[in-house]
């Protein structure tokens, strides 16, 4: 029998051939979609680092104003993917077990940052958080700056993050379900004891995997945060910015230096949040 | 509260207190930043914000973007439908591979993806010697800010229709290819009703992800006021002028679209969920 069953494995190999048509046709357009839109251009960046030659591409990669960027666009990523992590938590947590009026319309709030233009969003934060806003201005009353230093690239960051915790987190709390809690209650566990033994546990896959998702995004955002930075080189300049500024300076070797650090470091991110997440999917179907 | 849920959920103080702090933080990061487009932008009257509207310049940016997005979508919706249905109703190598080149896109910084089409496509690019040869303009103009466009926009209608095609599995095509049906006709008839829900809502996010892209597109357009210019970049124009009203004005508009947007995805996502792929965006 196991002979028999062995080509018909999961490699999908023995397996019949679809009946259906067009796969030719689809997959021709497909591949050439990708090709020019993605692959050309991801070879043209690789090519033109490597043309710089290491010297120079490490000259320029990794100067003290390109570092002093990542560092920003990292550690300013990382902070808002934190405070996300919490908030979008509590969100999400709303959202799935409280019924009260206005809960819908919250929701497809959630999603405006994905639906609001980053350049709309970017000067709709500096209007609120500058110290003539409607926030800033309360806030620069305790001497507190929220816009035009690295406190305002976090907000923006926080703003464009928020939806990716919240819609990873939502779907796994809806199915979690009640019964794992009730059988905790009876067992004598309290509420507060419960959440962090047993419902945190189960969804802090998904949590981490929102996290990341957050922070990939905040690490190559642009438009929502130039506005609200300041863009003060070894400050308040992200890297993304520092590329645009290359540009402009027609400095197109040190844009592409640095844009290939950007674009490796996101592409071993989204490796890694692809790993995490077919390890979680296996260990939760085993 | 009764009893029976106490053990389940909150007392009714906590409930309340975590339902302000979550409204709270809401109105705090978005609905503030919100309303402050639509403060901003009628702040000098309804007079001013026409005026900012039917300025030449913004005009020309509103035809650009609509354009842009006119152009880029259909070909991201025909492409992404494609590569649903290879992916879905055909087995081959690389089946894993191709759905993950699907997904790059959504983690490169949006200035990257300008850049990379610049090199491709500047005048000291790849392209750029036999581009300027043949009198082809493609950075600095109209069909760069279509490829930048293009590539932000790439996995939005692919990524929906995948894992719903997936769900629905063969079965009813293959019953209308033994019928004698060709392929057009059982993707009219049978596959297209069964997605039309889903494809909807993923076009809607590409459309609205194509005219608010500002990052990709800036880099490749060159800011020539007037011609390639979109709207997001116009706003960026007028804001770095100080011409703070105006820039709310044509800011207004896009959030207008955002609200919209959100409007018809909450529409669909309540109403036809059963169509859609169970992942959130």
């Amino acid at each position: 029998m196991a002979t028999v069953s062995l080509p018909l494995s999961r490699t999908g190999r023995g397996r019949r051939k679809s009946p259906l048509p067009g796969l030719s046709l689809t997959l021709g357009i497909t591949i050439t979609w990708l090709t020019i839109l993605l692959l050309l251009p991801l070879v043209a960046l690789f090519l033109k680092s490597v043309t710089l030659g290491p010297t120079h591409f490490v000259d320029a990669a990794f100067s003290r104003r390109a570092i002093a960027s990542y560092e920003l666009s990292f550690g300013a990523a990382l902070a808002a993917a934190a405070v996300n992590a919490v908030f979008g938590l509590l969100v999400a947590w709303v959202l799935v077990r409280y019924r009260f009026p206005g809960r819908r319309l919250l929701s497809a709030l959630v999603d405006l940052p994905f639906a609001l233009p980053t350049a709309v969003a970017g000067i709709a934060l500096t209007a609120v958080y500058a110290n003539t806003g409607w926030v800033g201005k309360p806030a620069s009353a305790f001497g507190l700056a929220l816009a035009y230093n690295p406190v305002g690239v976090v907000i923006a960051l926080t703003f464009i993050g928020l939806p990716f915790v919240v819609r990873t987190v939502e779907p796994v709390l809806t199915d979690l379900g009640k019964g794992i809690e009730e059988a905790a209650a009876t067992l004598g566990a309290g509420r507060w004891t419960i959440f962090r033994r047993v419902v945190l546990p189960e969804i802090l896959p998904a949590l981490i995997t929102g996290f990341a998702l957050a922070f990939a995004r905040g690490v190559g955002e642009y438009g929502s945060v130039i506005f609200i930075a300041g863009n003060m080189p070894f400050k308040s300049e992200i890297a993304p910015l520092l590329i645009v500024t290359k540009l402009e300076e027609y400095d197109y070797a040190g844009a592409t230096a640095i844009a290939t650090v950007l674009l490796l470091s996101s592409l071993a991110l989204l490796l890694l949040i692809n790993a995490y997440q077919g390890r979680e999917l296996r260990r939760r179907s085993a | 509260m009764s009893a029976k849920n106490k053990a389940t959920s909150e007392g009714l103080v906590t409930r309340t207190l975590l339902i302000l702090a979550a409204v709270a933080y809401i109105a705090l990061i978005l609905l503030l930043p919100l309303a402050s487009v639509f403060s901003e932008a009628f702040a000098h009257g309804l007079a001013a914000f026409k005026a900012a509207i039917v300025d030449p310049d913004a005009l020309a940016a509103i035809k650009l973007t609509l354009t842009v997005a006119a152009i880029s979508v259909p070909i991201n919706m025909v492409c992404g439908v494609a590569a649903a249905w290879a992916i879905t109703k055909h087995d081959f190598r690389g089946k894993d591979f191709l759905i993950s080149l699907i997904d790059v896109p959504f983690s490169i910084s949006p200035v990257v993806a300008g850049l990379m089409y610049l090199l491709l496509f500047g005048a000291q690019g790849w392209f750029g010697d036999w581009l300027t040869e043949h009198n082809i303009q493609i950075a600095f103009a109209k069909p760069g800010i279509v490829l930048a466009t293009l590539i932000v926009t790439l996995p939005f209608v692919a990524r929906e229709l995948i894992p719903l095609m997936q769900a629905q599995g063969r079965e009813e095509e293959e019953a209308a290819l033994t019928l004698g049906a060709p392929g057009w006709r059982i993707f009219l008839w049978v596959t297209l009703p069964n997605i039309r829900w889903g494809l909807l809502y993923g076009v809607l996010l590409t459309n609205a992800r194509a005219m608010g892209e500002f990052g990709a597109v800036s880099v490749i357009s060159g800011h020539i006021r007037g011609e390639t210019d979109t709207m997001p970049l116009q706003v960026e124009v007028l804001y770095n002028e100080y011409n703070f009203a105006a820039a709310f004005s044509v800011a207004s508009l896009l959030a207008g679209l955002a609200l919209v947007t959100l409007a018809v995805k909450s529409f669909l996502e309540w109403r036809h969920s059963d169509q859609l792929a169970a992942s959130g965006h």
